[in-house]
């Protein structure tokens, strides 16, 4: 394929994929991916289903060996970095009667792998109440979690990711099921995220349109493959065409991008828009 | 009333079951809290069920049947989360562990009944004894209690963080299938003592009424687990009472059974914690309003 990066930021990766290739149950789920992403970068990550979004996401959590390839972390082994890295999971709908407070879910980023339990002490609670505020979640910190709204739980769990001080950060689908404001106040923060905290950014989402404001650069996976670039140079008929295998085209209307494939096919199947 | 107290304290067979019965509402409202947190209601309720088998075992060869209940029941655990690691495949692999071990405890009670001077072990074992409780069992009770309790202490930070965001848990590094398995550890030690106490029917009542009450009054885990173990002391404590006084009652004026008192006590308690607390979720409505 058709190497779309463009040169980085100047000085090291702090994530390094190369020629990473996986087969999950006898199908080839990514075959052959480049990524270099500097410090500090907002990149969305953008694909169909089936495209290998949550199989990259764990290989860089170190929960998935790549068949072939080496991922590269601060010019660590992945297995030698997890502290390194941040996990906001896809679709956290707690119990409304979950005993947790907001605090104790940040606290759990903390130290939350750690056996027996915690003695307290007032550093701890400065660093919690520190992550609270820095989310803009100092005045719902000790209400029960299933109480919060999407958008609240939503600037938890980015505060329980960067709690323990990640120079990567993934998120999983981040704005599923959220309101447009939510949505707004959780794609702001993760701006701040990356540029503020200098924290490399991978937001997972099945619609760009969104974080077009914030992105950097998107890597766009499909078929397998990947294209990294500006969304000029990436979210392109011909570039994407490439990607698929078969004819896309890239429609812009009012500032939105809409992909749509299967021109060729009997119907249009706009493959990026919420469904 | 202190007559009442005296009396009933002066009793022989109550101060072994005030004994084993505080040790058990202790020992399920701490593990409870953590079984209701994680939605493992059906796994607690089978481990009680399958006891069965390892009790009319133990009965039929003479030994104390706690050491049936939790041999069984540790090794259930074990099956229940060893089996099944997503939590559809868990509920199959937990009743055909359940019926398997159901069916060859029916035999072992028919064969108890067959046999002389057995016709109460059956009962007692379905539906409690613990005015007939072996007193020496109190230790071993005690021993099992302070494993269970010594075992969710060390597994605190990751059992919680594995129950509520298990992908998060994993990606931080905790052995989350480990964990799970332990707990199931906690757990039947926790089922199988409720059982000597309330019945192996009815063990899941100690287990899950008192912690799904707490739930709703408490705002973070370490709380839930103390309230529900306040909870089940209460049930615990009441119940002894009312059966002890219901040796006054009719029908046969032969006392009425303890499980029976518990198990009301502890769904009242449940009643009045659904009722007396807020529907959730306005408070957040609220704050978007602000």
């Amino acid at each position: 394929m058709r190497n779309l990066e463009v040169a980085a930021r100047p000085g090291q990766p702090i994530l390094d994929l190369h020629d990473v290739h996986v087969a999950l149950g006898g199908r080839s789920v990514l075959q052959g991916i480049d990524v270099r992403l500097a410090p500090g970068e907002l990149v969305g990550v953008i694909g169909p289903n089936g495209a290998g979004k949550t199989t990259l996401l764990k290989i860089i959590l170190g929960l998935l060996r790549p068949d072939e390839g080496s991922v590269r972390i601060a010019q660590r082994d992945v297995r030698e970095a997890r502290g390194l890295v941040g996990y906001v999971p896809q679709s956290f709908a707690p119990d409304p009667d979950l005993p947790l407070r907001a605090r104790d879910l940040v606290a759990l980023g903390l130290d939350g792998s750690r056996w027996g339990f915690s003695l307290g002490g007032a550093r701890r609670r400065a660093k919690i109440d520190e992550a609270l505020a820095w989310v803009d979640a100092a005045r719902f910190a000790d209400q029960p979690v299933g109480r919060l709204s999407g958008g609240e739980l939503q600037r938890l769990l980015v505060a329980q990711a960067l709690i323990s001080d990640p120079r990567i950060v993934l998120l999983d689908e981040p704005l599923a099921n959220l309101d447009l404001r939510s949505q707004d106040e959780v794609v702001a923060l993760v701006g701040r995220v990356a540029h503020e905290r200098d924290v490399t950014v991978l937001l997972v989402t099945h619609d760009m349109n969104p974080i077009l404001g914030v992105m950097d650069r998107i890597l766009y996976l499909a078929g397998g493959k990947a294209a990294l670039g500006s969304v000029d140079e990436v979210v392109r008929g011909d570039v994407l065409t490439d990607l698929y295998g078969h004819h896309v085209d890239v429609v812009r209307v009012h500032g939105r991008i809409l992909v749509v494939g299967g021109a060729d096919a009997e119907s249009l199947t706009c493959t990026t828009c919420d469904a | 009333m202190f007559a009442f107290i005296a009396r009933l304290l002066a009793a022989p067979t109550v101060g072994t079951a005030l004994a084993i019965g505080s040790l058990v509402a202790v020992t399920s409202g701490v593990v409870g809290a953590f079984v209701v947190l994680r939605g493992q209601s059906f796994a607690g309720h089978a481990l009680g069920d399958i006891g069965t088998t390892g009790a009319a075992a133990a009965y039929l060869g003479g030994v104390p049947v706690l050491y049936g209940f939790i041999g069984v029941g540790l090794l259930g655990g074990l099956a229940i989360e060893g089996l099944g690691e997503r939590a559809r495949d868990r509920d199959v692999a937990t009743g055909i562990i359940l019926s398997l071990m159901l069916g060859i405890g029916a035999l072992l009670l028919y064969v108890m009944t067959q046999g002389t001077n057995a016709t109460g072990g059956p009962v007692a074992i379905l539906f409690g004894s613990i005015f007939t409780v072996d007193p020496s069992v109190t230790v071993p009770v005690a021993l099992f209690s302070l494993l269970a309790l010594l075992l969710l202490a060390f597994l605190y930070r990751p059992l919680v963080y594995a129950s509520v965001s298990p992908q998060a848990a994993k990606a931080a590094g905790v052995p989350v299938g480990a964990v799970g398995l332990l707990f199931m550890l906690a757990v039947a030690i926790a089922v199988e003592e409720s059982a000597l106490v309330a019945g192996a029917l009815l063990s899941t009542a100690l287990l899950i009424g008192p912690a799904a009450a707490a739930v709703r009054w408490s705002r973070h885990v370490g709380q839930a687990a103390a309230l529900a173990a306040l909870l089940g002391l209460l049930a615990v404590w009441l119940g002894i009472a009312l059966a002890y006084q219901s040796y006054f009652w009719p029908p046969g004026h032969r006392g009425w059974p303890v499980s029976f008192f518990i198990v009301m006590l502890v769904l009242i308690e449940y009643l009045v914690a659904r009722i007396g607390r807020r529907a959730p979720g306005r408070a957040a409505a609220r704050r978007e309003a602000a």
